[in-house]
């Protein structure tokens, strides 16, 4: 089973943290993991992207030329990704920066308030820890306890209270898809039957 | 043996962590993407440790920095990408015949030029030929995972000390920017405890002056010369060669990459597999000296070599001077940079083998 | 050589020179290898020769010494100091070899303050290749590549090495000498030590521009060509010390 994901947004955002974080839980749990930044010229311009691809087998490419999920914390990022998505997979919005929806309507949509979310908490600038979690609890990747660890470990014993925050962030964002989005599982099943048909009508062609 | 637990690296960040703890006293390199965290690594940890790191001028001046460095005996290494090995090819050339042992790393990029930064494997010929002028080799050793960059660059550092030789790490974009787990097994060594190696130059103290030179003008001498490096090289080709076997045993066809393609294709045939299609993979590990005859071998089982590289052909040059005309040998090439999928892959095998099954019966 | 020559230091080998008569490059060897032999660093010092009719300097000079490609002396010998600090480096270049192919890499040793000695000759031609025309040859001059005289709309300005370094804060010393007289010759003993006991105090980057004869691309006598220097070359290359920025030193570059 290979899963990739990739998450993306402005530079600044934090959304290599995200993949970091990611990563380093699935090595923990014993999977094969890859982590890819974009890099160079790419980065130019204010955007980032990272690419996961974690796997109970060997990872060939460390490349999603088609994700399984994206989290897509700014407008832009939705707009590069929507159309590379697999269908079935999970596409995050942080809805805070992020008005307009999909217009795919094979993706599962999970609007998160990032933003609102972090700043309820006291801290913008952990939106990113905030849709971290709220991927973890939609995508279930990685167990949400090991990704709990990998954060600590990850962003460093040497600032605690920086830790604490960046773990009560993702708590609120884990919280948030249960809550609202607790039926996610349903919802895939029902996705992934429209996915079969679309290939059916794919291949009749 | 110290084993340390699996952590997530960078894989340029692999290989410097290998130089440092393979007793690399000096570092000397030129920024170019996609390498430029490996020089910054090495900024940080060389310092750190109390070693040299040299932003240099150009490329040029960097290897020139190595030169003087290894006639020192000092472990040293450079890194550069595609445009900026070019560049260094002129020092290596002259670390060749003067039996400098160095290593220097290439993340390789998109070219001819200044091309792209995306990862790409159009250096196979300059790393496996010399790459440089004259009649000389370097040790290529081909890493596909961040795992294997630490290895090989560790085992790189050993090869060239125990050949008196440049050793090229030949990487890509791909592998020098992703993260993977590393494990690392091996026991650092410090500079200091590094054996002491009989021909440096340290300053005619307690014994007669030494020099090293390239410069031979009498041709019987210079010829003299030339025969002692094929000399080595013939040993090294007896020695060192290192490669990947993959369900090769009984294959009908087998699918030639390494490096990065060699990953997408190890994907591509373990669909085959599944497909009850007998498809086998060779990644030759080391690209010089190339697995010439393991790949002969494999002729007595396969009529057919595929070729998969991220370049337009290099690598099959070699293939189809190892199997001697036992087999067919194609190329499947995708240059400038990008990365193709495994079902891609998978299709271009499928159509290939079914060729195949079909030329078999009729 | 001729034997009445003064002893030859134990730094020299027992070789004889193949450089043409009046050439300047065997007083250069000479003085420089009196120098090491007289401070007592034989045992410590590498050299760099060049790319240049000095290439087989290490046939002649008995310490331990180590080839570089054309114009990468700096480079070469930044790597040998810089792994081995305790030793003393020199690098011995020709103008092309420096002021040319090597330009890069003498102008970023020197803002580095690479604690090295350049030896640095200038004759004014390429002498190995056949005496083409040099970054450093004079307006009007003839060589091969600049058969009608060097003309700076065509080719260019000479290249005043010690001045384009002098700007540089790595640079502490900066000398121009010639060879072509005995007091001119001793001057020049005198800044080959200086720059050598500069790198031996560690305090950063030292070269020594040495005016010297190539009779044969000049096409020019032995005597003639020592007259030349005086009386065309050194007007434009003015002899002296350029800069000196060392530690106890008051002297200024005038
Ligand atoms: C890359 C390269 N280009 C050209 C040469 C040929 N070459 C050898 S010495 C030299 C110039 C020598 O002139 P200079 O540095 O002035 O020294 P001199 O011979 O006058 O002492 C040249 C061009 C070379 N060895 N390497
Ligand atoms: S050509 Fe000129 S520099 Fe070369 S050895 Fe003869 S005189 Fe000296």
């Amino acid at each position: 089973m290979l899963t990739k994901t990739i998450f993306a947004g402005f530079g600044g955002q934090g959304v290599l943290l995200m993949g970091v974080c990611t990563a380093n839980a699935a090595m923990n749990e014993g999977k094969f993991v890859t982590y890819l930044p974009s890099y160079g010229a790419e980065v130019r311009g204010g955007t980032a992207n990272c690419t996961v691809s974690v796997s109970t087998e060997e990872i060939a490419s460390p490349i999603a030329s088609s994700p399984d999920h994206v989290v897509a914390m700014n407008a832009p990022s939705l707009a590069r990704f929507q159309n590379l998505a697999k269908a079935g997979g999970i596409f995050m919005l942080n809805s805070t920066l992020i008005e307009q929806g999909l217009s795919r309507t094979d993706l599962i949509e999970i609007r998160v308030p990032a933003g609102e979310i972090a700043d309820s908490l006291g801290s913008l600038r952990s939106a990113n820890m905030v849709m971290l979690g709220a991927y973890v609890a939609a995508s279930k990747v990685v167990s949400y306890r090991i990704l709990l660890e990998a954060v600590e470990s990850v962003t460093g014993s040497k600032r605690k209270d920086l830790v604490e925050l960046n773990i009560k962030a993702i708590k609120a964002g884990y919280d948030y898809v249960e809550e609202h989005y607790g039926k996610a599982d349903k919802k895939k099943k029902s996705a992934a039957k429209a996915e079969v048909q679309v290939e059916k009508t794919a291949t009749e062609k | 043996m110290k084993t340390e637990a699996k952590r997530l690296m960078r894989g340029s960040e692999a290989i410097g962590e290998a130089a440092i703890r393979s007793g690399c006293s000096c570092y000397f390199g030129y920024p170019i993407t996609p390498q430029n965290e490996l020089t910054e690594y090495m900024a940080k940890r060389m310092l750190e440790t109390g070693r040299v790191f040299i932003q240099s001028e150009s490329e040029l001046a960097a290897i020139n920095m190595v030169l003087g460095a290894a006639a020192t005996g000092a472990r040293v290494m450079t890194s550069s990408s595609s445009p900026g090995i070019t560049l260094k090819q002129e020092g290596i050339s002259f670390l060749a015949s003067m039996e400098l042992p160095c290593v220097i790393v290439n993340v390789m990029r998109g070219g001819p030029g200044l091309g792209n930064i995306a990862p790409s494997q159009s250096d196979y010929f300059q790393a496996t030929r010399g790459g440089g002028h004259g009649d000389y080799r370097t040790i290529v050793l081909a890493p596909a995972s961040v795992q294997e960059l630490f290895d090989l660059t560790r085992d790189g550092f050993d090869l060239a000390d125990e050949y008196r030789i440049p050793v090229i790490i030949l990487a890509d974009g791909m592998l020098g920017q992703m993260m993977e787990p590393l494990v690392l097994k091996d026991t650092p060594i410090a500079p200091e405890e590094l054996p002491e190696k009989p021909w440096t130059l340290r300053g005619a103290k307690d014994r007669p002056s030494r020099f090293i030179r390239s410069l031979i003008l009498d041709v019987n001498l210079e010829e003299e010369h030339n025969w002692r490096l094929y000399r080595k090289y013939q040993r090294i080709e007896r020695r060192e060669i290192r490669f990947e076997e993959y369900f090769t045993e009984g294959a009908d066809m087998i699918v030639v990459a390494y490096g990065t393609a060699a990953r997408i294709a190890k994907a591509a045939v373990k669909k085959c597999i599944e497909k009850n299609m007998r498809v086998g993979l060779i990644r030759p590990i080391s690209l010089w000296p190339f697995p010439n005859e393991k790949i002969l071998d494999l002729t007595k089982y396969a009529g057919h070599f595929m070729c998969f590289e991220m370049s337009m052909g290099q690598m099959v040059e070699d293939v189809r001077l190892a199997v001697q005309g036992k087999a067919e040998v194609s190329i499947y090439g995708r240059p400038g940079g990008v990365v193709p999928t495994p079902a891609e892959l998978f299709r271009v095998i499928s159509r290939t083998y079914n060729k195949i099954l079909r030329e078999k019966k009729a | 050589m001729k034997k009445r020559k003064p002893a030859r230091p134990q730094t020299l080998k027992e070789a004889t020179f193949h450089y043409c008569p009046g050439c300047g490059h065997s007083v250069i060897h000479r003085l420089t290898a009196e120098v090491i032999h007289e401070l007592g660093i034989a045992d410590k010092a590498i050299g760099v020769p060049p790319a240049g009719c000095a290439v087989l300097a290490y046939f002649y000079f008995d310490i331990d010494m180590t080839e570089a490609p054309h114009g990468r002396g700096c480079a070469v010998a930044t790597g040998i100091k810089r792994a081995l600090p305790e030793s003393v480096v020199f690098s011995y270049q020709g103008d092309g070899d420096l002021a040319a192919i090597g330009t890069a890499e003498v102008i970023h040793a020197a803002n580095r303050g690479e604690n090295i000695t350049v030896i640095f000759v200038n004759n004014a031609v390429y002498g190995m290749t056949g005496g083409q025309m040099a970054p450093t040859s004079l307006l009007g001059m003839k060589t091969t590549t600049s058969p009608k005289g060097r003309d700076h709309v065509r080719e260019g300005y000479p290249v005043r090495v010690c001045e384009l370094l002098s700007s540089l804060d790595g640079a502490v010393y900066l000398e121009r000498t010639a060879v072509n007289s005995v007091k001119a010759i001793r001057k020049t003993k005198k800044a080959i030590r200086e720059a050598f006991q500069t790198q031996i105090n560690g305090e950063g980057f030292s070269l020594v521009e040495i005016l010297s004869p190539c009779p044969t691309n000049w096409k020019l006598s032995t005597v003639d060509s020592w007259k030349w220097i005086d009386d065309v070359m050194s007007k434009y290359y003015q002899i002296g010390l350029i800069k000196d920025t060392r530690k106890g030193s008051s002297k200024d570059a005038d």
